[in-house]
């Protein structure tokens, strides 16, 4: 049972939260852009590089140096939008589809370019798990993980159901062409949409690089979880993101659990196939997500 | 001078011509209503007016103003507001913040707007906190019709507000349009309920085919035989 908690649950939940937190902003361009963003794991890639780099030049703690590296990636991801999408606002979504997979590929391959492909880490050191109750082991880093993620999901609360531009967002999400008609700022609406997606992907990146290493793949890897996770919880659900990110990562890691026997219930290297599957059944049984998201 | 002018209207969607020179307008404290068949060219007038399709001819005015072609946004802070016939509300925002958003471009405090509407829709007042999505059809369409008035506008324009409401709610929803209207708020209606509408109308136009068929006071509409037995379901109105 410990064991379960140990070396399941808890990184399941870890695992979750970095799922959760780049969902927000995959479900968020969905609604608010109304396309599928395929550069949103490649966003995450280059906030943890430039994390890396923020990290070797001052020393600090990368949760330290996070909200700089925050706002360098969301200038990177302004200018991209202004660049790449904005010309495309009004063309048919497939277009801007098209152009977020070409995004995909050169932001990787700029990232190779000047921080090369070889694997970093982004914290030296092992560290010593804490102990509760004389068994439950939990790492510093796992506690810090699961408290950021909280501390970033009241921060995107407040500011959706608080603040002026937050209800704009939501309003824009239910219906872009009625925001225009209502006098919404709609490309201030997209600016803040980019703002909230870029800097919980930057989080969840770094969240990631921190529990495991840095490599130039990282963000395709994640992107395909994250998916499943916006469809999950619905599309234009923020909260159903969260909810399904924390299942998918749970589920991954518990799918290896020895249920049955002593044998993992499933091979490990098939975790990635468990995310693709819960994602299909979905979009199979109840295409809206859990959340009664949109369905296009 | 009139508050709204269409001037000989040409447009339509894409290469499509819907509107061949449409005319009406609507002076200070007036009610004008818009009937037709189906397909007329109804909703597409207002959306005109709004800069949401292409006039290839033709002038829209406001005050005075040359607004043709201006970017709905544009059109907003100038001062009209429209209530489209279809989808008019965010369902998934509360009541009140329906209305927060109608206030969007206002700079100023809203809250005492929001007050003073509050009193207008009763209803509106205790299901504030309430998801929009989840309110009966009449008062959805009273968030959609509070959530346009909540900048105090130059005009009003109304797409059907009554459009598949009961017979009770549909006298409500007259009844607050003729409230909205003595608070000196000049509207523009289109409507199917034609001699509900007509009744309380300064004026009115019938459009057929994207042209001005008749016009005239709504009384005149309302006795006019030709118009009464093409629009109003036969018969003189009673
Ligand atoms: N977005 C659009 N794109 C292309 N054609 C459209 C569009 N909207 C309406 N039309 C066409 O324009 C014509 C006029 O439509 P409009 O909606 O203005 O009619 P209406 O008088 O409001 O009718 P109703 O009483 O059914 O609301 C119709 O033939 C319709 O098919
Ligand atoms: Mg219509």
């Amino acid at each position: 049972m410990i064991e379960f908690l140990n070396f399941y649950l808890i990184p399941g939940l870890v695992l979750g939260s970095i799922y959760a937190l780049g969902a927000i902003g995959i479900t968020l361009t969905f609604s608010i852009l109304r396309f599928a963003n395929f550069a949103h794991g490649e966003t995450m890639l280059l906030g943890v590089y430039i994390t890396w780099s923020l990290v070797q030049f001052s020393g600090l703690h990368p949760l330290i140096v996070l909200p700089v590296a925050a706002m360098l990636t969301v200038l990177a991801v302004l200018f991209i939008d202004r660049a790449f999408y904005k010309p495309f606002r009004a063309s048919p979504t497939i277009m801007v589809v098209i152009a977020s997979f070409g995004m995909m590929l050169m932001i990787r391959s700029v990232v190779q370019f000047i921080w090369g492909v070889q694997l970093k880490g982004m914290t030296q050191g092992i560290q010593r798990p804490m102990v509760f109750f004389d068994s439950l082991r939990i790492s510093p880093k796992h506690v810090m993980i699961i408290s950021a993620t909280i501390v970033l999901m009241l921060a995107v609360h407040y500011l959706l159901s608080r603040t002026k531009i937050g209800k704009a967002m939501r309003a824009m999400s239910d219906s872009p062409e009625l925001a225009k008609l209502t006098g919404i700022d709609t490309e201030k609406v997209v600016r803040m949409t980019w703002i909230v997606g870029g800097a919980l992907a930057t989080a969840a990146g770094v969240f990631l690089a921190i529990d495991t290493h840095i490599d130039t793949n990282m963000g395709f890897k994640m992107l395909l979880p994250m998916f499943a996770a916006a469809i999950l919880g619905g599309i234009g659900r923020p909260f159903g993101a969260v909810a399904g990110g924390l299942i998918i990562g749970v589920v991954e890691e518990i799918s290896s659990y020895p249920w049955i026997g002593t044998e993992p219930l499933l091979n490990p290297g098939y975790k990635a196939g468990v995310a693709f599957a819960i994602m299909i059944a979905m979009l199979l049984w109840r295409p809206s997500g859990l959340f009664k998201g949109k369905v296009f | 001078m009139s508050v709204l002018e269409l001037d000989a209207v040409v447009g339509g969607y894409g290469d499509t011509q819907i509107l061949h020179g449409v005319s009406m307008k609507v002076d200070p404290g007036e009610i004008v209503v818009i009937i037709g068949p189906n397909g007329a060219g109804k909703s597409t007038a207002m959306k005109a007016v709004f800069g949401l399709l292409n006039l290839s001819g033709g002038k829209v005015s406001l005050d005075g103003e040359d607004i043709t072609n201006m970017p709905p946004e544009q059109v907003v802070r100038h001062g009209v507001c429209y209530v489209p016939q279809t989808s008019n509300i965010f369902p998934s925002l509360t009541v009140e913040e329906n209305l927060e958003m109608g206030a969007f471009v206002r700079e100023d405090d809203f809250q005492p707007r929001l007050l003073e509407l509050y009193e207008v829709f009763p209803p509106l007042a205790e299901k504030r906190k309430q998801t929009a999505g989840t309110l009966s059809g009449g008062q959805r369409q009273m968030v959609a019709m509070a959530k346009a008035m909540m900048l105090e506008p130059k005009i009003l324009l109304l797409d059907e507000p009554t459009a598949g409401l009961s017979p009770k709610y549909r006298g409500e929803i007259f009844s607050i349009v003729k409230t909205v209207n003595a608070t000196g708020t000049p509207i523009l209606m289109v409507e199917q309920n034609a001699k509900q509408a007509l009744k309380i109308a300064n004026r009115g136009y019938v459009l057929v085919d994207g042209k001005n068929k008749f016009e005239g006071s709504g009384q005149n509409l309302l006795d006019d035989p030709e118009v009464a037995e093409m629009f109003l379901g036969g018969g003189a109105a009673a």
